[in-house]
């Protein structure tokens, strides 16, 4: 049985222009121990994917569809069954850390609080597996530092605390929303890595949301690409990278600067912009912006299998360019 | 005499030269009775030059001073050491209205594009306010036409003239930004993160343009930004800076085959490679901890601290800038020993 299962979530805002189809009829499941990217650009609405799984969706929001934790809907729990989840089962890591650690309160009482709560810990036990995990992290000092606030740390430290708090109870499933992003190329590396080792020393299962795919490339085994609120892609990080079917997730790999290419070899820009979700166009969303599209694509695209795990929204075969 | 005639043709090439410039803030701490003022030096002792019609990269991570050696060198921030010479001209002695002169010349591209865009403001009035504060008695068909000549060379369409900045996404903003930034014929553009608040598919849109650009319009370019990989694709040279100095000025075939600096290696290490089966084996950086406070900035080599081959030398001393063979610029004890080839192990 797979961890988690997402079956046709659909998420919507209401705003006074309209509706905002935020995510269409979106499935995806990922196994115990996986690390499933979701990447797309910004408004593709991967983070609002997993803010509904979290029930988490802004007052405006709406989800609809199954989100299948260990077997049970977590869109029909109520807040006291997924209070017993969050947190303890799935803990979540936001894009930036330096607005969500709360800044009045030291380090040590926003760590050990969870454990507290989940674990009945006392509160010199949770203080102690706090440092523990902060070692983990590699915060120096942690007996001193733990009685820190946020603003003494740094920013790639703050996301390591971010870190540690998300694998405090050791969850079955951690999603890291972006967590790289706000930091500088060094400290990236030092959190990619980090991640990756505890991943292999709890067998924690991750979902990465990324827009970055140099860090999905290190960091997962699937990749999930989005695109306007659908997913248009779906494979192991060798078929996305090596054999991308979609012309979407190929013109994403085209336009990514890279270290390993000649000097001179210009960047592949994708022409225009992803659509207002306001006014989505019928068929396929990519069709504006694509190389290969034809008057078939008016019509809602397939979404197409190869039987090896690989799926693609498009009308496109597997062999055609 | 030959050599004579070569050295004042590349005198004349070189249009911006910054020597030794500094910026140092004066930062309090703590309360009232018991604040202490710091100095923070944000730029400290950065000197290059620049050509007509080249791109120097600048590179380095939060708070190494990139943002505000680009202000220093358009004037915008009074420099508290050194000299930014323009054309051969001294800025820093210009009175305002003689600089104010200048500036048609210079003009800069922000980070934020939404956010250097006055929401109140048509696409018409942001790109043509420059032109109304130069040459207040142009006429308005001249330029309306010149606006929408300039929307036309940026990618935009002339018809969305009256539109506001909502309007747009975050690409077509900073095509704003740079038409705005373009529409003086300037001939330096310091573009600050231009592109580090847009997604991949629109970042490699707005690089090929201000390539496009810059070639049609022999531009000299000041491209700043915090990853070496956009960098690549843009720059002639490129300078590293670290907590306010320049550890490396290089051209670009030499930075990214064989780095001068260990601070420059580490910083090619540690941008992600899209490829699975290369980035499983990558390589580590071999940077350990964060970077220093500004406020208290190691003694001797910034890098010291943080540099996995750092010698006695190094807490004592502060190397200088100096030329190596091959004509880059380098600031470490140790270049001449340190072999940094991309791809090779570390000896």
């Amino acid at each position: 049985m797979a961890l988690l299962e997402l079956k046709d979530l659909n998420v919507a805002f209401e705003i006074p222009d309209g509706e905002v189809h935020a995510v269409t009829k979106l499935s995806f499941s990922i196994d115990a121990g996986d690390a499933l990217a979701i990447v797309g650009e910004s408004g593709s609405g991967k983070t609002q994917t997993m803010m509904a799984v979290m029930n988490l969706l802004a007052e405006n929001g709406s989800a609809s569809g199954k989100a299948l934790f260990k077997g049970e809907d977590l869109m029909q729990m109520n807040a006291a069954d997924l209070n017993k989840r969050r947190g303890k089962e799935i803990a979540m890591i936001f894009q930036d850390p330096m607005t969500s650690l709360n800044p009045y309160l030291r380090i040590e009482q926003q760590m050990i609080e969870v454990v507290m709560h989940h674990q009945g810990l006392t509160r010199a036990e949770a203080r102690a597996h706090a440092i523990e995990m902060l070692r983990a992290v590699r915060i120096p000092d942690p007996e001193r530092r733990i009685r820190q606030y946020p603003h003494e740390y740094s920013g790639g430290m703050r996301q390591r605390v971010m870190v540690a708090m998300g694998l405090l109870c050791e969850p079955d499933l951690l999603i890291a929303d972006e967590p790289t992003t706000a930091l500088d190329v060094t400290v990236q590396a030092q959190i990619s890595q980090l991640m990756t080792e505890l991943r292999a020393k709890s067998n924690t299962a991750i979902i990465l949301i990324t827009h970055d795919l140099g860090v999905v490339a290190g960091l997962c085994d699937r990749v999930l690409v989005m695109y306007a609120g659908e997913a248009v892609e779906c494979g192991t990080v060798e078929q996305i990278f090596y054999q991308p079917k979609h012309p979407y997730t190929k013109g994403l790999l085209k336009s990514v600067p890279r270290l390993d290419q000649p000097d001179d070899s210009g960047l592949e820009a994708i022409p225009g912009n992803p659509p207002n979700l306001l006014l989505l166009p019928e068929g396929c969303r990519f069709r504006e912006r694509c190389p290969s599209a034809h008057d078939a694509c008016r019509d809602t695209p397939p979404m197409q299998l190869d039987g090896q795990g690989h799926a693609w929204r498009c009308f496109l075969g597997p062999t055609d360019e | 005499m030959p050599g004579a005639v070569f050295w004042g043709q590349l005198m004349n090439d070189r249009v911006l030269r910054v020597q030794d410039l500094a910026v140092h803030f004066k930062v309090r701490e703590g309360l009232l009775f018991n604040s202490k003022t710091y100095t923070l030096k944000a730029v400290n002792g950065v000197s290059f030059e620049l050509n007509a019609g080249e791109t120097l990269g600048i590179v380095g991570e939060s708070g190494c001073g990139k943002s505000t050696l680009a202000r220093a060198i358009l004037g915008l921030i009074k420099p508290t050491r050194g000299r930014v010479l323009w054309l051969g001209e001294d800025l820093g002695k210009l009175d305002e209205e003689a600089l104010r002169k200048r500036r048609e010349d210079l003009q800069i591209v922000f980070q934020d594009p939404l956010a250097a865009l006055n929401p109140r403001m048509t696409v018409r009035d942001i790109i043509a306010e420059p032109l109304w504060t130069f040459y207040p008695r142009i006429a308005r068909v001249q330029v309306d036409e010149r606006v929408r000549g300039m929307m036309k060379m940026v990618g935009l369409l002339p018809n969305q003239i009256n539109r506001y900045p909502h309007e747009f996404s975050g690409g077509q903003c900073q095509r704003i930004g740079i038409a705005r930034a373009l529409v003086l014929n300037p001939k330096l553009v310091v573009c600050d993160e231009p592109v580090s608040a847009l997604d991949v598919s629109i970042q490699a849109q707005i690089i090929n343009l201000l390539k496009d650009l810059q070639k049609k319009l022999n531009l000299s370019l000041v491209f700043i930004a915090h990853d070496l990989s956009v960098v690549k694709h843009i720059s002639d040279r490129v300078m590293v800076l670290y907590l306010g100095r320049a550890m490396e000025i290089s051209s670009r075939s030499a930075l990214y085959k064989r780095p001068l600096h260990p601070y420059t290696s580490a910083l090619i290490k540690a941008v992600p490679v899209p490829d699975p089966k290369l980035a499983r084996i990558a390589s580590d950086t071999g940077l350990t901890g964060d970077m220093p406070s500004p406020l208290d900035p190691p003694l001797g080599c910034v890098f010291h601290s943080r540099c996995p081959y750092v010698v006695k030398r190094c807490e004592l001393e502060v190397p200088a800038l100096r030329r190596m063979e091959n004509g880059d610029w380098v600031a470490c004890h140790c270049a001449e020993e340190l072999d940094l080839t991309i791809g090779k192990a570390p000896t």
